[in-house]
């Protein structure tokens, strides 16, 4: 069977390659291409080794993004720009390599070409230029050998010597960035030649072959499958993404990625902290890709954002052959990755009403690594408490069952109920009643029961702050 | 600085293994292993592997034309299964098909029927069983027995350190690319290319000067590919020999993560003594060293335990005993610190125990012991300098260590969810190898007609910053620019009969070989330039800056233009030199000796914050005084630090190998064995360099660096464990690492 041809500016050149759209791009870029600069490190996302940039126009201008090569298939990059370390070079090093070299942030140099490149991500798509930006663009790249002391270093000295570079994706950023030495000339061009390519600009294709949304969870369990299958990449459904609100439901598109939840002034006023939250639980170049309903359909019992999403009552709007319909989240998991979804229906969009005025909403993690890491239980609360009284309560655990849990029966037990600690610490026992840990590499069973304990703790300490001294084990 | 390596390193130019350029018709290998941890091999069934496309062999012991063989140490390792499997994830046969995706393929393809047998994954139980790689070994000094008898308190425990996956970011591989009149040429990822082409040579039964082996960099080692790259770079060699054609074998991170060792994880039980004092009087241990299958380095790395099973302090009575255990693991290896930093944890468990029986801060205890300048070590060696008692005053003073533990004392008032802890860390590290053999050390110098240098040696660069050292040794031996200098990769060909790039040695031994070299190309130009200058006495002339000089005054006459002058009078521009470490001996039989050039130094003193709701910790500061002696580069030093001190952490707090029922690697992704990121960083590092004060050290006065600073680690469980015990007073928590979440958790729910 031919490979379609996929065509794509990749650094200064327009290319075209014909291989499987499901070939993940970093074996393209270095076995087809040659550009060895771009290092295989773990296939799963989880080292940065294989950072690329990836740019999509948008509005007459591109948008570049850090993402993890290992990742991204090559259907993904149709129509777009692909910069890697070597696309990224000049003569002379640019004053963000010159840092790492001055400060001894490399040692043996094989995870270095991912910080570059997440640095350039960073100074091309960040909102704001700062050290705590920057640290969040690189927190996905690991190095072995630093220590990251030096690579910290690196970091103050650059960003002490960025100007004001304005928002990203203006033109003036671009520019400067390139007046700067920052990076190269040719992302000049990039925009007009990605113009000029014309027709690869992918239409909206009928649904065929497995979907692919931001494949951060497909390609690391499924790669070899997804080599030989046609998929359907949703990252080109403009429908399917965005976040607004409509009479006070906040609606998000299921394509919608992580890093545009947090970039959403809108999503960051009805959830204060949300940004944190996904901070913690995936790196930037992973929120870059991995998306809203993506987290929701892997159906992982200790999903992150399924566990954020549960306890604000969340309903997913499905679309299939036998029409549209909705479902309320925690009615979407039946089983250990079972989900109720029929063949060829798809998750389009999901929505929660708006916390309301006074409402507690607080989210829990304990993980082996406290970032970028799977948790052993994570927890969320939403709560409404006044003058005494827990007017309402919805709370909602992972690692601590098969699906992704909302706490209903502890939940249905607080709300009306008085707000006082032995109640709290009753509604703790229900929770216990309600949860089936089993023992695996996130912890032992008995460790996650003793953890939702203490993370519900969190929670109430946070609605009820002065309750402290009865609610401490 | 690291400045030309890191170039190539920020614009992705730096080559490794899997990145050099292979010739046309390279074939890919993929590995066979073997399903069980235990068993009798029924039989390989490569039927349906063979008829898919792309296939060109699938060997089998059977196909190995010389010895099947690739232990260094003790022959107890079969380069492809024979009768026999001892470990999940052996290799058992080699597929090599026109790609990687085809060879592996269809190496999933090949049945591995085996008759499973009981496995054994505990040391504790292998040893019972009386399952041991080698003989037991003790090293004793005074009388143990007799002196807990004048001890004012005696307590005893066990302690417990975990297995460490190294996480190179590169992982193993090698190219094997078949030459003319029956060579062969390995592009290989390993410290230790002498070591790979005498096992090539024997696998495929030909003379070593057939084998050639060439390192141009690794990305990263640890100690992971000191012995552990030679299997693959032995497969390879196989394939490319069978076949024909040039053959590469990389191995995916999951491959990596299963099939290959960790660093290894003892469970020990002490016994230790003091006085009302506090001083330490008597200390006995046994460590269980999980080996794992087969010897690969664990005789020696147990040695390394039992020289260091007292650390930095002055223990009149020990006696220290090791077992190698076999289990049904993938063999344990090499990691920084080789098997160091195991027995160092144990003495400070016994320390921080002893501590809290006697109700003193445990730095008490290491202050009063700490090894003073000309006491013994029990293997009878000498602490040659103070610069042990220097670096724990300077430490006290420099960070002033009261403040600091007023500071979490009053924190910990003022705080109930969280609770701080400090511990001070000690470390006094042996440098050279304890197997005196391996301390030596070639280098070959060219100066060539531009007057440009390059420098081979048998150093393996790997991130430490051994090139850039060697840089400014040969610099400086010549009189010229660093700028003028190159080191060359590294091999076989060029310097031969090399040791492994490991045990911190390898910028002191390449380094005296290489100012050797440049010694004598340097005698040599003397003359020259002596009879140029029309000077009599060649003595009065040197190289400084480039330029030729006479009894210290510039003569007018060039580097460039004494280089050209002596190829004119057709004087030799090449040197080659050796090194070996002078003085150095042991007496295995009566566990006395010299060991070791030097010993490396330092304190650190870490802080540690822990929720106590959650049970995370967090490693907040850790500030460091490190003798470095007379650094060649401050920068690559501060860096070998820095890095050493954070896997120290993640070993001790975050980093946990976990196994399948089946004995097979649960965590082998790193989306469950986690290392530590950016953020896991203590937020404050600070190091400072022990001026030097003259003792004995290294080429130019340097000390080496690689492995000691990971020992400050230790210190972040010890920091973390007395934020608990802040927490909940009282509480005697076990020692064992790592001191995960869960396992503070546990501690803090534990009733006082």
């Amino acid at each position: 069977m031919g490979a379609p041809t996929t065509r794509f500016l990749l650094n200064r050149d327009e290319v075209r390659v014909d291989l499987p759209a499901g070939t993940v791009l970093l074996d393209v870029l270095r076995r087809e291409r040659g550009l060895t600069g771009t290092k295989e490190g773990c296939r799963e996302g989880d080292c940065g080794a294989c950072m690329v940039l990836l740019g999509e126009p948008l509005d007459g201008v591109i948008r570049y993004r850090a993402v993890n090569s290992c990742l991204l298939p090559l259907g993904d990059a149709a129509g777009r720009h692909v910069v890697t370390i070597e696309g990224l070079r000049t003569s002379a090093l640019s004053p963000a390599q010159r840092a790492f070299v001055e400060d001894g942030a490399t040692q043996c140099g094989f995870c270095t070409p991912g910080f570059i490149v997440s640095l350039a991500g960073f100074l091309l798509s960040a909102p704001h230029l700062t050290v705590d930006a920057a640290r969040d663009a690189l927190a996905g790249n690991i190095c072995r050998c630093t220590g990251y002391v030096s690579i910290r270093r690196a970091l103050h000295r650059i960003c002490a010597a960025l100007p004001d570079r304005g928002s990203p994706g203006a033109p003036d950023r671009l520019h400067g960035l390139i007046a700067g030495g920052w990076i190269p000339e040719h992302f000049a061009e990039a925009a007009a030649r990605l113009r000029t390519m014309g027709g690869t600009a992918v239409a909206a294709p009928a649904v065929t072959g497995p979907l692919v949304a931001g494949g951060t969870d497909l390609f690391v369990q499924r790669a070899a499958e997804l080599l030989d299958a046609a998929p359907t990449f949703l990252s080109r459904r403009r429908e399917l993404q965005g976040i607004r609100l409509e009479q006070a439901v906040c609606l998000i598109g299921a394509a919608t990625t992580w890093s545009d939840l947090e970039d959403s002034p809108l999503l960051r006023g009805l959830l204060p902290g949300i940004e944190g939250h996904l901070r913690l639980a995936a790196s930037r170049p992973i929120r870059h890709r991995a998306t809203v309903a993506g987290n929701l359909v892997n159906a992982s019992p200790i999903g992150d954002l399924s566990i954020l999403l549960l306890a604000l009552g969340t309903f997913v709007r499905l679309s299939g052959r036998g029409g549209a319909r909705e479902l309320p989240l925690r009615a979407l998991f039946t089983g250990y990755k079972q989900l109720a979804l029929q063949d060829g229906e798809l998750v389009t969009e999901v929505g929660f009403d708006a916390p309301p005025e006074g409402a507690v909403f607080s989210f829990e993690k304990v993980s082996r690594r406290r970032h970028l890491d799977i948790a052993s239980v994570n927890s969320a609360m939403l709560a409404v408490a006044r003058a005494g009284r827990i007017e309402s309560m919805s709370l909602s655990a992972g690692g601590v069952a098969p699906v992704p849990l909302h706490l209903s029966r502890a939940s249905a037990f607080l709300a009306g109920a008085p707000l006082d600690a032995a109640t709290l610490r009753a509604a703790m026992a229900v929770a216990q009643e309600e949860i089936a840990p089993i023992s695996d590499v996130r912890g032992s069973a008995g460790y996650k029961r003793s953890l939702l304990g203490r993370l519900l703790t969190a929670h109430f300490l946070r609605l009820a702050p002065e309750l402290e001294a009865g609610l401490l084990p | 600085m690291n400045h030309h390596e890191a170039v190539l390193h920020v614009r992705g130019e730096a080559r490794f293994v899997d990145d050099e350029p292979t010739p046309a018709g390279t074939l890919h290998a993929a590995v066979v292993t073997s399903p069980t941890a235990h068993g009798r091999l029924l039989g390989i069934d490569a039927g349906e592997a063979e008829r898919l496309p792309g296939v060109r062999a699938i060997l089998t012991c059977r196909d190995v034309p010389g010895k099947n063989q690739v232990g260094t140490i003790i022959p107890d390792e079969p380069l492809l299964a024979e009768a026999a499997v001892h470990y999940l994830g052996q290799p058992v046969a080699l597929v090599v098909a026109d790609s990687d995706a085809q060879a592996r393929r269809a190496a999933r393809a090949v049945h591995v029927p085996v008759e499973p047998l009981p496995p054994e994954f505990d040391a504790r139980a292998a040893n019972a069983r009386g399952e041991l790689i080698f003989p037991q070994r003790t090293f004793a000094r005074g009388d143990v027995d007799s002196a807990w008898a004048a001890c004012a308190v005696v307590v005893a425990g066990r302690a417990e350190t975990g297995a460490q996956e190294h996480v190179y970011l590169e992982t193993q591989g090698a190219v094997a690319i078949p030459g003319e009149g029956g060579t062969l040429r390995l592009l290989s990822a390993t410290q230790a290319p002498t070591a790979v082409q005498r096992v090539v040579a024997g696998v495929l039964g030909v003379p070593m000067h057939r084998v050639e082996v060439e390192v141009r960099r690794l990305g990263g080692g640890f100690g992971g590919k000191e012995d552990q790259a030679t299997p693959w770079a032995g497969l390879a060699a196989l394939g490319a020999w069978c076949t024909g054609r040039p053959v590469k074998l990389v191995l995916r991170r999951q491959e990596d993560m299963r099939w290959t060792g960790k660093r290894h994880p003892y469970s020990s039980d002490f016994r230790i003594g003091l006085d009302r004092d506090g001083r330490i009087l008597a200390y006995e241990v046994f460590f269980y060293q999980n080996a794992g299958a087969t010897a690969d380095l664990s005789p020696a790395i147990l040695e390394r335990t039992l020289f260091h099973a007292t650390n930095a302090y002055f223990i009149p009575h020990v006696r220290a005993t090791a077992a190698s255990c076999r289990t049904n693991l993938p063999s344990n290896t090499a990691f920084r610190g080789f098997g160091g930093p195991q027995a160092m944890f144990v003495l400070e468990a016994a320390i921080a125990r002893a501590a809290a029986e006697m109700g003193l801060e445990p730095a008490e205890i290491q202050r009063r012991n700490l090894l003073r300048e000309g006491e013994e070590f029990p293997y009878g060696m000498r602490m040659a300098s103070s610069a042990l008692t220097r670096c724990w005053t300077e430490a006290e003073t420099r960070y002033d260590l009261p403040a600091i533990r007023r500071r979490a004392a009053e924190f910990n008032d003022a705080h109930r969810l969280e609770k701080q802890g400090v511990a001070v860390m000690p470390v006094c590290f042996g440098i050279s190898f304890t197997n005196t053999v391996l301390n030596q050390a070639g280098a070959l110098v060219h100066v060539h007609t531009d007057g440009s240098v390059s420098v081979s040696t048998g150093a393996v660069e790997m991130g430490q910053g051994t090139a850039p050292k060697l840089r400014q040794v040969a610099a400086a031996t010549l009189g010229i620019d660093p700028e003028r200098v190159r080191i060359d990769s590294t091999s076989t060909s060029r310097v031969a009969s090399t040791s492994p790039t490991a045990a911190s040695t390898g910028p002191d031994m390449n380094g005296h070989a290489t100012r050797l070299a440049g010694e004598a190309i340097l005698a040599r130009l003397r003359e020259v330039a002596a009879r140029r200058l029309a000077v009599a006495d060649a003595a009065t002339i040197g190289i400084r800056a480039g330029q030729v000089h006479v009894l210290g005054r510039p003569a007018g006459f060039s580097w460039a233009e004494l280089v050209g002058a002596a190829y004119a009078e057709r004087v030799s521009l090449s040197a080659h030199a050796h090194y070996a470490t002078p003085r150095i001996h042991f007496d295995k039989a009566t566990g006395r000796g010299e060991p070791f050039a030097y010993h490396a130094c330092g304190v650190a003193i870490v802080e540690a914050t822990v929720d106590v709701l959650r049970g995370e910790c967090r490693i907040d500061a850790v500030r460091v005084v490190h003798d470095a002696g007379h650094s060649i580069d401050p920068l690559v030093d501060r860096g070998q630090v820095e890095g050493g001190l954070l896997q120290g952490i993640g070993w001790m707090t975050m980093e946990e190998v976990l196994h399948l029922p089946s004995g097979g690697v649960a965590t082998d992704t790193l989306t469950t064995y986690k290392v530590p990121d950016l953020y896991a960083a203590p937020d404050e590092v600070e190091v400072h360099f022990l001026e030097p004060g003259g003792e004995p050290a290294g080429i130019m006065g340097a000390k080496a660096v690689g492995e000691p600073p990971l020992m400050y680690g230790i210190g972040a469980f010890f920091a973390v464990h007395a934020a608990i015990r802040a927490a909940r007073p009282g509480t005697d928590t076990h020692f064992v690492a790592p001191l995960s979440a869960e396992r503070i958790l546990a501690a803090l729910s534990e009733p006082s």
